[in-house]
């Protein structure tokens, strides 16, 4: 069967990724969780006239990370933020299609987008900490919704977040001072921190270290590989490497399409679509 | 020969003696050129230096003229003058065709006068602003040497009825003394900034965030206009309408709550006066609404947020600096305000915190002042300059205060975009 | 451990309450702020366009020796207090110039007096019981109506009010802007000029942006000062005139002209001077050949809001004396004057209750002036507005 799937491959037809359930990876990892997260089904969107995303089927599993991987423009940031309907924001938006969480179709009436958004957050690539002092940065959300009432809760939340994140040791004595006073990896790990603060199932990271140096980069990695623990995570990356290193699941899209979805490892020494094998050997990207 | 022709007989000998330096120049230049020279310049540049040189000197020579006669009161015969600057245009003229040479830049040269010419217009605004300062410190100064600095930041008597007599050499034939407390003025001013700032901050800030936030796209393209018509309409009109219009309704309807208004009550102006500024607070916030990074909305968004916990508890403290610069500015427009309260406010200094009582401001008295038939040397006149200073000092730090402000917003997020 | 979509929903009401009310409240405030515009609109139509129109009466006017000694005896005794004295005044000029209306008598339509004019727009006159009837009875035969003002937009101003009308003031207007312009265009273009193109980043530079920013923001009633210590006390301009008013004015109008055409100037890109400059063009020619031309439309634009702007000043003006009394029209630079705002200022200060129509009536005119200046601005801003 998997060599049909490369003969079909390799004619440059559209591929699903598995003929009897074709949002399922085209191999499964043995050691990983297999709950179901979110379910996609024949999703499209247009910007416009412009069709930014062509009948995307995928199925994200609880407590793994899956990496979006693409050359740019190829809408995988677009779909990450189908996830938590950040695209409600920008105007002239249709979306078609199934993305179902929790038994739920996100995009239905009565999904309220706010309750969406509490239960998957986002982490963007630029760190974007709110004008606020590091402990209002992670407070500020949680006492929104109400997660905690009293101060010592609040403490203790916001202890709680930056350990996770990996940023207490560094900050715990100037939580007073601007989120904006942190260097570039630090505000980033402040913003996963105040992602994790409100207790989400999913987070969604848009190319979450493209604007950092490798050092900060790496921390992101360790961090995420931590996070995989409680969090289900699904990041859009460039940089294939980082997929490699972080990602049990990797997704290839190319020009709105899923062409390739499998266990990160048979992607990236066996690939079965000739366009992810090109991206991934570099011929084009 | 009267002087309207001489100054008209001047001008066209100049302007003929420019157009000979152009042609002239311009002709030698070409003859030049087509004997197969290499010139460094056009021969239209050549043309136009030997007119800069031709024109140049001699309208100094004019201007400076006219300058030392003015300062040092010097008598030159406007004759002789306009003559010496003839004399300075035709050796001009001269020099100028000399310098038609291939070795001499002429473009290099032009650009060195446009220069000099560009930078000189730039002065102009130096000099306004010094010309302000002076003219006001200067009288200001001849005012305290008449009246107490102190009686006149301190006293709470602003009474200067009698000060003609005094300026007349009859102070003694006044029944009193004038008094320059200008407590009273500062008071009124304050009051009536105060009510204008209540409407305008509230509504303008509000109004701004509907049109950055919430409004859709065709609302906010025909909200614009409309309340740039508002900020477009003339203060006397405004002065007009509180005047007329607004004062009697305040009468009316404190009427009907049993107070007593005057029809020169400090509310109908400062209402009208915050209606004034509205578009004001709103257009400087809605720029720096609009300039708090989209990143900032979505990070909010993001954590579950609602539109409107985004806009109170990330964009608007991100924008916090921006708008209260716009509100220091508004402040400072408020305090200068001069027509809508000469036609709306009261004349009588006032010292009371009820607003419908009628009480008058700063630029009031200085109109006051400077519309009577006393003398210029008078202290009542000259009260006008002291007052102006004050005026000036303090919408100056207003405004100084609100530029560093807004500076270090647009230097925050422009940073922060990497 | 994570609350369903449900619960949340559940708790998030109240928070969608709140939000809907900030939508809602601001909403209103800017509905607030439209409406004042129209309540100010309408109260100035109500109260201004009845001055578009004046109080005729067809009465008898006897020319005779009499009247050429007296003119009030030219009309009948019950409507000699109706009819304008402004026009009794007239006829002996009038018997002069024609000699063959001596002796005769017509019926003719004359200028009604203000009362009669008040009276017939109801409202308050100081027409006495007999004069009311008998202005009630020539208007039920017809020989009593209102008709459109042309000396409104005519004749200077008056201390009566049937005769006053703005065409003083706006020629004082049109001279004192030519002389704003003619001043404040050129060296505004020019420090812009020098700000954007010529200028290194020193201290003078810096200085004159300083400067420039603080003199936006001088309240305008300063430069009336420095208009009367500077031109008037020190250099001995001529004091009320348009002269005077256009210097002052032009110093208050030049940061508006710098800085519209520093934007102008900024938005085009250094792609355009750096390919100018690629074939040898020097500094001014790339302003003078490829920057000007491109931002000229940004510059007009300026200067028109600019000249929209001095138009409605009226504060400068009072302090240098432009709102004195001027019954004729006059295109001098360097005659007493008036101007439009100023006109307005003082037709609001007169106690006569008849020249609040005629105050409304002149802003409606100023106002149509502004805003369709404003509204040229904006459709050349449209017109030429380029994407780089």
């Amino acid at each position: 069967m998997i060599n049909e799937q490369i003969a079909r491959a390799e004619t440059g037809a559209p591929k699903q990724a598995h003929d009897s359930s074709p949002g399922q990876p085209v191999r499964v990892n043995e050691d990983a969780n297999h709950d179901l997260s979110i379910r996609v089904r024949d999703l499209n969107l247009w910007y416009g006239k412009n069709q930014a995303l062509k009948n995307v089927n995928i199925d994200i599993f609880q407590k793994n990370v899956t990496a979006l991987i693409g050359p740019s423009g190829c809408g995988k940031s677009t779909f990450l933020r189908c996830l938590n309907r950040m695209n409600d924001l920008i105007k002239n938006v249709r979306i078609e299609g199934l993305v179902e969480m929790d038994g739920r179709d996100v995009n239905e009436a009565k999904m309220d987008e706010i309750a969406l958004r509490r239960r998957v957050g986002m982490v963007f690539q630029k760190p974007n900490p709110f004008p606020k002092s590091i402990y209002e940065n992670i407070a500020y959300a949680p006492r929104m919704h109400d997660l905690v009432s009293r101060k010592s809760d609040q403490d203790e939340l916001v202890e709680q977040a930056l350990r996770d994140a990996g940023l207490w040791n560094e900050v715990k004595d100037k939580l007073a001072e601007p989120g904006t006073s942190l260097s570039g990896g630090q505000q980033q790990r402040l913003c996963i921190a105040r992602a994790i603060a409100v207790k989400p199932d999913v987070i969604l990271m848009d190319e979450p270290t493209s604007a950092l140096d490798p050092i900060s980069t790496a921390t992101i990695e360790d961090l995420m590989d931590k996070l995989k623990q409680q969090f289900t995570i699904v990041t859009v990356t460039h940089n294939m490497q980082q997929a490699a290193r972080v990602a049990d699941y990797t997704a290839f899209f190319h020009l709105g399409e899923l062409i390739e979805y499998n266990d990160t490892r048979m992607m990236f020494s066996n690939p079965h679509t000739k366009k992810a094998e090109d991206y991934i050997t570099g011929r084009y990207g | 020969m009267p002087t309207n022709q001489i100054y008209l007989l001047f001008s066209g000998v100049l302007l003929a003696l420019g157009l000979a330096a152009f042609f002239m120049a311009r002709a030698r230049a070409s003859r030049l050129r087509e004997n197969g020279m290499a010139m460094y310049a056009q021969p239209d540049q050549y043309a136009w230096f030997s007119v800069l040189t031709t024109a140049g000197p001699a309208v100094l020579v004019g201007a400076l003229g006219a300058f030392v006669m003015l300062l040092i009161g010097a008598e030159i015969p406007t004759l002789y003058l306009l003559g010496a600057s003839l004399v300075v245009a035709t050796i001009g003229l001269l020099v100028g065709l000399m310098q038609v040479r291939p070795t001499f830049h002429a473009r290099q040269a032009i650009e060195v006068v446009i220069r000099a010419v560009l930078a000189t217009a730039a002065m102009v605004s130096i000099v306004t602003t010094l010309g302000i300062l002076l003219s006001i410190v200067f009288e200001a100064l001849r005012f305290f040497q008449m009246q107490s600095f102190w009686e006149f930041i301190t006293g709470t008597t602003w009474a200067p009825g009698d000060s003609f007599l005094a300026a007349a050499g009859r102070a003694d034939e006044g029944a009193s003394a004038a008094q320059f407390g200008s407590v009273p003025l500062f008071a009124g001013t304050f009051i009536i900034t105060l009510i204008a700032m209540l409407v305008a901050i509230p509504i303008g800030l509000l109004a701004a965030i509907y049109m950055a936030e919430f409004a859709p796209t065709r609302v906010r393209t025909l909200a614009k206009p409309v309340l740039e018509v508002l900020a477009g309409i003339p203060t006397v009109v405004y002065g007009f309408f509180a005047a007329i219009t607004v004062a009697p309704v305040i009468v009316d309807v404190a009427g009907f709550f049993g107070l007593d208004a005057s029809f020169n009550n400090a509310l109908a102006p400062g209402i009208v006066m915050g209606i004034m500024i509205i578009p004001f607070i709103s257009s400087l916030s809605d720029d720096v609404i609009n300039a708090v990074p989209d990143s900032m909305r979505q990070g909010s968004l993001a954590l579950g947020m609602t539109k409107a916990e985004t806009i109170t508890s990330v964009v608007l403290p991100a924008a916090i600096p921006g708008i209260i610069s716009a509100s220091l500015l508004a402040v400072s427009r408020a305090l200068g305000e001069t027509m809508i309260v000469v036609m709306a406010a009261g004349m009588r200094p006032n010292l009371t915190a009820n607003p419908l009582e009628d009480m008058t401001t700063v630029t009031v008295r200085i109109v006051a002042a400077l519309t009577g038939d006393q003398e210029f040397e008078s202290a009542e006149t000259l009260s006008a300059f002291a007052l102006g200073l004050v005026l000036f000092v303090v919408t100056l730090t207003l405004n100084m205060v609100s530029v560093i402000m807004i500076r270090r917003f647009r230097e925050k997020y422009r940073a922060n975009d990497l | 451990m994570s609350q369903s979509f449900d619960e949340i929903t559940a708790q998030l009401k109240r928070r969608h309450r709140k939000s809907a009310r900030l939508k809602w409240v601001s909403m209103s405030a800017l509905i607030l702020a439209a409406a004042f515009l129209v309540v100010f609109i309408s109260d100035m139509l109500i109260k201004g366009l009845p001055a578009f129109q004046q109080a005729q009466i067809q009465v008898e006017v006897t020319y005779s020796e009499q009247s050429q000694q007296m003119p009030p005896a030219a009309v009948n005794e019950d409507v000699r207090r109706l009819v304008s004295r402004g026009f009794l005044r007239t006829l002996p000029r009038a018997m002069k110039q024609n000699p063959e209306l001596m002796g005769t008598t017509r019926m003719e339509w004359v200028l009604a007096d203000s009362s009669v004019d008040q009276y017939l727009k109801g409202n308050h006159s100081g027409l006495k019981e007999s004069q009311r009837t008998v202005v009630d009875k020539l208007a039920e035969q017809g020989r009593a109506e209102l008709k459109f003002n042309t000396r409104f937009f005519t004749s200077g101003d008056s201390k009566m009010p049937e005769l006053a009308g703005i065409a003083a003031a706006a020629m004082g207007t049109v001279m004192t802007m030519i002389v704003t312009m003619l001043v404040c265009f050129p060296i505004g273009v020019m420090t812009a000029i020098y700000l954007e193109e010529f200028a290194t980043d020193n201290w003078l530079t810096q200085t004159i942006e300083i400067n420039i920013n603080n003199l936006a923001a001088v309240p305008s009633i300063l430069f009336g000062l420095l208009g009367l210590a500077i031109y008037i006390n020190f250099f001995g301009v001529p004091r009320s005139t348009p002269i005077v008013g256009g210097l002052t004015l032009a110093l208050m109008t030049l940061p508006v002209i710098i800085i519209a055409t520093r934007t102008a100037l900024r938005s085009v890109p250094d792609t355009i001077r750096q390919a100018a400059f690629g074939v040898g063009c020097s500094r001014w020619q790339v302003v003078r050949d490829h920057v000007l031309p491109v931002s000229l439309p940004g510059i007009l634009t300026g200067s028109i809001i600019g000249l929209a702007q001095a138009m409605g000043e009226t504060a400068p003006l009072i302090i240098i004396g432009m709102v004195a009394f001027i019954p004729d029209v006059s295109a001098s630079f360097t005659d007493a004057s008036t101007v439009m705002p100023a006109q307005i200022f003082t037709w609001a200060g007169e106690p006569d209750r008849a020249f609040v129509e005629k105050t409304a009536g002149g802003i409606l005119v100023l106002l149509a002036v502004l805003i369709s200046l404003n509204a040229t601005a904006v459709w050349l801003r449209k017109k030429f507005e380029r994407r780089w």
